[in-house]
Order: structure tokens, then sequence, then C-alpha cells
């Protein structure tokens, strides 16, 4: 459980735009253990979804280093699926786009649809289907790839309350069940303290990182639900709350 | 769960279909009638001389103009030259079009440098050029393909390129996280993504084809349905006008059918 899979040290990210630049991250330092999930809170715009672009490569920082050991699958804020594609084509758009579409990562695809519920829906669009579905239809996308870090980007927040309980507790499982490590960003404290082990809570743009969270609760049940029932939630909670020092 | 539509089909339901039946067979019997009221009014006026027949002709004489016009073969013919020019026209438009909005959509640079131009020919009015293509190439069939590209090209540029550009930002970040390359982008993400924008702009450019045409002819030709408006005008045929008038809403409307039947086609995932 030890090896180090994400390490950032200290990162910081500037934007350039004509009308200036933007500091989005401010020096920030953490590691990311194998098997373990990562949770990223922070007030709204603080650079939440930089961070994970930095971890993915696809924006360098202006400083530190970032290291990453494994590959990659990034979950976008929205599910993006491709409403010209059927939902089997959309599950293999990482692999035709790596050029990896053999007979095996097929039937892997294949195994994940079936497993996950989708392989009766393949042959439909994406707008044939709740929102549910396109969710676990986007996350079959990034595991196609067989990655072994999972960024996760509010990939819930377009869900309503109940369909985001239950597909959270979902994709909780399937992750743990795949052995995926994952790095999960909300702006949602419960979430973040049902899903992971430790919580990284940002500061206002520029983000740096304020206070890291231990997350360790007495629960017979490991699910995000049941671990909501924990008597240490609440604790959590507002310690957190406290922490984001949300002003209305 | 999403419900997969059933087999089972209710009485309400039967109603419901049945009484969306009845009002499309409903619109097409009453737009046939139009026809067909419109066409025998104008016959029966011109037979008793309420309108002139002189200049406004009468259905059943362009009915005869055609057979005349066909018994030596010649009407075929000027249909056959002004279909193809307006085909030939239309694909070049089409695809030099595309070709270039793609161009510019792979290179900010060039798209902005070509910005000023193409406001500029956008809002010249093309059929000025017709006396130089006439001039530059003959009295052929080139300057006539040549108006109507003209008159088609900067339109299918502009809003391809407008559509190309107006793609989900965030898609191409999706293809980005999997490592794609920018013809990646373009093929996987970008051109089908804009399908629906290329659909409009080509059934506009089947409209500008036959405007691009037919002036063409009207400037200069020695055959074509233009031609013949235009011959038919000047030594006061009105009969062999209007028949040729009649061709082309019937020509373009059946390449507009068809286009709206590839779209069908092409767009399922709607
Ligand atoms: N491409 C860009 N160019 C310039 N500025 C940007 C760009 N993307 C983001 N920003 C700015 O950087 C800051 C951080 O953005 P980011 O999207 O990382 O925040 P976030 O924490 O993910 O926000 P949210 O909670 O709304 O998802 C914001 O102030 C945003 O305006
Ligand atoms: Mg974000």
């Amino acid at each position: 459980m030890d090896n180090v899979m994400v390490s950032l040290k200290n990162v910081s990210f500037k934007y350039h735009t004509l009308e200036g630049e933007t500091e989005a991250l401010n020096d920030i330092s953490f590691d990311v253990y194998e098997g373990e999930f990562v949770g990223v809170i922070g007030p709204s715009g603080c650079g939440k979804s930089t961070l994970l672009s930095i971890i993915s490569g696809l924006l360098k920082p202006s400083r530190g280093s970032v290291e990453v050991n494994g590959k990659i699958g990034y979950m976008l804020q929205r599910d993006h699926l491709f409403e010209w594609r059927t939902i089997w084509q959309n599950a293999i758009l990482g692999l035709e786009i790596q050029k990896k579409l053999t007979e095996e990562s097929r039937s892997y695809v294949k195994d994940l649809l079936k497993k996950y519920g989708l392989w009766e829906f393949r042959n439909y669009y994406p707008n044939q289907l709740s929102g549910g579905m396109r969710q676990r239809a986007a996350l079959i996308r990034t595991l196609a790839l067989k990655p072994d870090i999972l960024l996760l980007d509010e990939a819930f927040s377009a869900l309503d309350y109940q369909t985001k309980l239950a597909i959270s507790d979902e994709v909780y499982k399937i992750l743990k069940n795949e052995q995926k490590t994952a790095v999960i960003v909300t702006h949602d404290i419960s979430e973040a303290i049902a899903m992971c082990n430790r919580i990284v809570v940002l500061s206002k743009r520029p983000a740096y990182v304020k206070r890291i969270y231990e997350i360790i609760l007495t629960s017979d049940d490991y699910s995000p639900i049941g671990r909501r029932k924990a008597p240490e939630f609440r604790e959590y909670f507002n310690s957190i709350w406290k922490e984001l020092d949300i002003h209305v | 769960m999403y419900e997969v539509a059933s087999t089972y089909v209710s009485k309400e339901h039967q109603e419901f279909l049945k009484s969306v039946k009845r009002k499309n067979i409903m619109v097409r019997v009453t737009q046939l009638a139009i026809l067909v009221i419109f066409f025998g009014l104008w016959e029966i006026a011109a037979r008793y001389k309420i309108i002139d027949p002189f200049l406004v002709s009468q259905p059943s004489r362009m009915l005869k103009t055609m057979l005349t016009l066909n018994q030596n073969g010649t009407l075929l013919m000027h249909i056959w030259v002004t279909l193809s020019e307006t085909v030939v026209g239309f694909t070049l438009g089409t695809v030099a079009g595309m070709f270039i909005a793609i161009l510019l959509w792979w290179s900010d640079f060039l798209s902005q440098v070509a910005e000023p131009y193409l406001v500029v020919l956008n809002s010249l009015p093309k059929i000025a050029l017709g006396p130089i293509f006439i001039v530059w190439m003959g009295n052929g069939e080139a300057p006539i393909i040549t108006m109507a590209l003209a008159i088609s090209l900067i339109v299918t540029i502009i809003s391809l390129a407008t559509g190309f550009k107006e793609v989900d930002e965030e898609k191409i970040k999706l293809l980005k996280t999997f490592g794609a390359t920018k013809m990646q982008i373009l093929t996987k993400c970008v051109l089908p993504a804009s399908v629906p924008t290329i659909m409009s702009a080509i059934k506009i450019n089947i409209g500008l084809s036959w405007v691009g045409v037919i002036t063409g002819e009207f400037l200069v030709s020695k055959a074509g349905l233009g031609y013949l408006i235009v011959y038919g005008g000047q030594i006061f045929k009105l009969d062999m006008v209007m028949t040729s008038v009649l061709i082309l809403s019937i020509l373009s409307a059946l390449m507009y059918v068809f286009i709206v039947y590839l779209e069908k086609k092409l767009i399922r995932w709607r």
C-alpha cells in the first residue's frame, strides 16, 4: 500500500490570457498512495479542475514538479458522451484513439458493460439513457484503458441527490473492485468523507493546501452509504466545514 | 432504470396514432388540391381570356411546349446542361468550402489572417464578377460553374468555420486526456459534431448554386434552362419561359428532397 502513485511538489500554476494572468495554484504539495482514495475539496473556482489537469499532464505546472507512477484515467466534470456514437462506440473511444482496439480489449469492455448493466443498451445513443447510466458509460470508457489512477472531477454533480448517492456508491465499489487509486474532486463535504481515505482542503484561489484530513471511520459497512452512518462522520463534517470557511 | 419500448400498444395509443395519420393524410390532400386548383384556375382563366395567355402562358400550352421541345430532344439536353452545371458547382463549392474551413480550424493564425478577406468577399455581390469570368474563361460552361462556385463558396467557408469553432471545448479536452492527435480530434469529434452544421450549409448551397448557374446562363450561354428563359423572353415566347421555370422548380425541389433524405440517414442519433 505504500507505493507513491502521484507526488506533487510545490506546484504552482498561472493562466495567461489577454485580460491578465490568473494565479490558480500556489505551492501545492501532497502525495497519493496506491489503492488510496484522496478527496480534493475547496471553494468554487479555487483551482480544483486545474489541479487535475496538471496531474493528468494536460497542463504543465508553472513551478514545481509532478511525478506520476502509472496510467491515468480522467473523468471530466460532465460525462461528455458523444451523442452521435452508440454506448458501445463511446465506451471504446479511448481505445480507438490510442489504437488499442484488439480482440482482448474489446472483450474487456464487453465484460465491463455486462458487469455494470449496460450491455443491453450498447446500441442505444446517449440521449436515450438516464443520467446515472450515462455516468456509468463514461466510467467504463475511462476504465477501458485500464488506468491505475483515476481522476474524478465532480463526476456526480450533475445528478439528482438520490441518483448521486447510488452512483457514487456504485462507482466506489467499481473502483475498489478494480483496485484503482483515485483522486476525487468535489465540493460536497459528505461525499468526500464517505468516499475518501484522506481529504485535501484547498483555500480560495490561488489555492494552497489548508489542511489534510486523515479519515478514519469506525463502521462495519465500508460502502460510502454505510460510512455516512459512522459516529465520527459529523465531527469530520463540522471540522471541514469550518476549515472551508465559507461565508454567505 | 430505462424501459425498453414494449411491443404492446394500448387502445389509447392506437387512437392517437390513427389521428396523427389522419392529419398527415389531410395535409397531403390539401397540398395536392392547392396545386390542382392553381393550375386549373390558370388554365380556365387563360382559356376564357380572363388573363392573356400570350403574357402569362397556360398549363396546356406549357405541356405542348414541353412536348415539342422534347421531340427534337433538345429539352433533355437543356435540362442536362443546367443540372450538371449545378451539381458540379455545388459539389465544388461544398468540397472546397469544407476543405478551406478545415484549414482555418487547423490554423488559428490562418483564420485570423483570412478574416477580413472573408468579410469583404462575403458582402461583395458575386454577380458583379460575371463579366470578368466571361472574359477570362470564354462563353462555355466554365464561367457558369465558376459563378455558382463564387456564390456558394464564401458562405460555406464562413458557416462551417464558425460551426467547427463552436464544438464543445470540453469534448476536445476529453479526447486530449486520451492523448488524441489534432487529426484525431478533427475526425473523431469536430467533423461528426458538425454534421448538422454541414447539412444546413449544404442545403443553403444547393439553393445558391441554382442561383449562380441561372445567373451565369443569363449572362452567357448557348444551352440550359437559364438560356431557354432568356431566349424565350427575347422572342416573347412566354410559354417557353414558364415551362423552363416550372421544370427548374421541380428539379431544385427534387435535389432538396434528396439532401433531406441523406440528412436523415446521417443523423440517426437525433
Ligand atoms: N483556460 C483558462 N484560462 C484562464 N483562466 C482560467 C482557465 N481555466 C480556468 N481559469 C481560471 O482559473 C481558476 C480556477 O479554475 P478551475 O476550473 O480550476 O476551478 P475549480 O475549482 O475547478 O472550479 P469549479 O468548482 O467551478 O469547478 C478560475 O478562477 C478560472 O476562472
Ligand atoms: Mg472544476
